[in-house]
């Protein structure tokens, strides 16, 4: 038997339903590509929250500014193809913050690490004691797993899925 | 909660089957060619054999997992970390009205000891309880040839992430795991890392699909990722989730490919609540006073988020953190 897997993506996706007697804001059903799709560009809108903890999505669509953050993240990507362009960074310039990415003023002084060019089903390390950038040509789709923190943009009310359908 | 001391007891061997039945505290374990059967002191239960060993052997592999692991509505384990409870009908209510639920606490060791025993006696050759349906025998019947194999394969748990040098490896042909039938449709390429001179190694990427696809077993998360407390598991899911979990925390589910179907009840009563079926890019908060099972009507892949903080069960449990994730203002 031959099988066909069904992934989505920006442009086609489908979307579940959630048929609960409970409140449906304590489940926060959203989907990533519907997210990434009504987001702006490099807006990294968290989809998961655990305590401190979030998974944020990322429509990533030309060249983003430069991140960093004081632990490591990891971004999956769901659609399309995205390239991270790394910077190491010294010690001093490490963000000293909680936790969670900080959007840097500007390309980051430091030696080019290099980088890695990722498409749907790539998970990447965002390793502490570097900065990076998000670039793709056309729009693209990641989960970045990460802290709660400067950049995280929450609107749960508009992404969530609050009454029946 | 007191635990009790005590090991895993064989009792006799049904001269029929070639089945042996145990002993752990009060409850005792025996099975015939189609079920398995639970007993202690103020009551007896039934429960379909696959269903029993699919349950156990993903609850042993676990390290019991987060919180509740509900074989069906009426047995299973709790998860203390470090002891565990056993219960049947503890969280029933015909069974607690009718006074004859049973809850034990054991060391984790003891537990463990007890169902893998159990387990190796019960599963012969030719069924393997982690592969999907259709991909194994049955355990139905009389006993035949011990398997000799590992009757448990553990989740991979990556420390930092997979692939990474002196972290767990992702699955390879060359390993052994081929691309799940069910994902032969896919093409798997690989990330295009390039590193400036003085940085080789230093950057790292994976194609966490193909992981997934390689896998041989359903139902059993594997850790990808850690940011701090922050976990992110893969696992493949086909056929239906073999026991009902009720976790001791909020987890989040990302549904990767294909769809799967969770059925969502009170965790306390097992009063069901409805369902939410969820498709490729859907994500989902399992709160944590549900008990939830999965089903998957095509292998699937899905990431759940797990925080894995040190003693967040007990915050959850005393009241201090609401039993859901979100705070929507």
């Amino acid at each position: 038997m031959a099988y066909r897997t069904a992934t989505g993506s920006l442009d086609a996706y489908t979307k579940g339903v959630i048929e609960l007697q409970d409140d449906l804001r304590k489940y926060a059903f959203s989907n990533v590509f519907e997210v990434a799709g009504k987001a702006h560009p490099f807006e990294r809108v968290a989809v998961v929250q655990n305590l401190e903890y979030v998974a944020e999505v990322v429509r990533s669509e030309g060249e983003s500014g430069w991140y960093a953050a004081p632990h490591d993240e990891f971004a999956l990507v769901m659609d399309g193809e995205i390239t991270f362009n790394f910077i190491q960074l010294e010690d001093e310039q490490i963000p000293g913050h909680a936790g969670g990415a900080v959007q840097l003023g500007a390309r980051p002084n430091g030696p080019a690490m290099g980088r890695v060019t990722a498409r749907r089903g790539h998970q990447v390390l965002l390793p502490r004691g570097s900065a990076y950038q998000i670039t793709s040509a056309r729009p693209a789709v990641a989960i970045i797993q990460t802290s709660d923190g400067p950049v995280t943009v929450k609107r749960w009310s508009e992404i969530c899925v609050l009454e029946g359908e | 909660m007191s635990v009790i001391e005590t090991r895993v007891e064989k009792l006799s061997t049904d001269a029929d089957t070639g089945y042996s039945a145990y002993r752990l505290g009060s409850f005792t374990f025996r099975r015939d060619e189609y079920f398995a059967h639970v007993s202690w002191p103020r009551g007896s239960h039934i429960i379909e054999v696959d269903r029993f060993l699919r349950a156990m052997v993903r609850d042993i592999g676990w390290g019991f997992f987060y919180g509740w692991i509900f074989f069906d509505d009426i047995f299973g384990t709790t998860n203390h970390y470090g002891t565990v409870d056993i219960f049947a009908g503890s969280y029933d209510k015909g069974c607690k009205d009718a006074g004859i639920d049973l809850l034990e606490t054991f060391t984790a060791e003891a537990v463990s000891e007890a169902f893998e025993t159990i387990s190796r006696d019960w599963i012969s050759e030719g069924y393997d309880p982690l592969n999907a349906p259709l991909e194994t025998g049955t355990p139905i019947g009389p006993k035949g040839a011990e398997r000799t194999d590992p009757l448990l394969r553990s989740f991979i748990a990556a420390d930092r992430m997979l692939g990474l040098p002196g972290d767990k490896s992702v699955r390879t042909v060359e390993d052994g795991f081929e691309v799940n039938r069910a994902f032969a449709d896919l093409e798997f390429d690989t990330p295009d890392i390039e590193c400036e001179p003085g940085f080789e190694g230093q950057l790292h990427a994976i194609n966490l699909f193909d992981h997934i696809a390689r896998s041989d077993i359903t139902w059993n998360p594997s850790i990808s990722a850690v940011t701090r407390g922050n976990i992110c598991c893969v696992t493949s899911e086909e056929h239906m989730l073999p026991v009902i979990h009720g976790n001791d925390r909020n987890e989040w589910f990302i549904q990767l490919t294909d769809e799967i179907h969770w059925n969502i009840a009170d965790k306390n009563s097992g009063a069901p609540r409805g369902r939410v079926v969820m498709k490729a890019g859907d994500v989902c908060a399992m709160p944590a006073d549900i008990r939830h099972q999965g089903f998957a009507p095509k292998r699937a892949m899905l990431m759940v988020m797990e925080n894995g903080t040190p003693g967040l069960e007990k915050r959850y449990a005393s009241g201090e953190l609401p039993p859901y994730p979100v705070d929507f203002g």
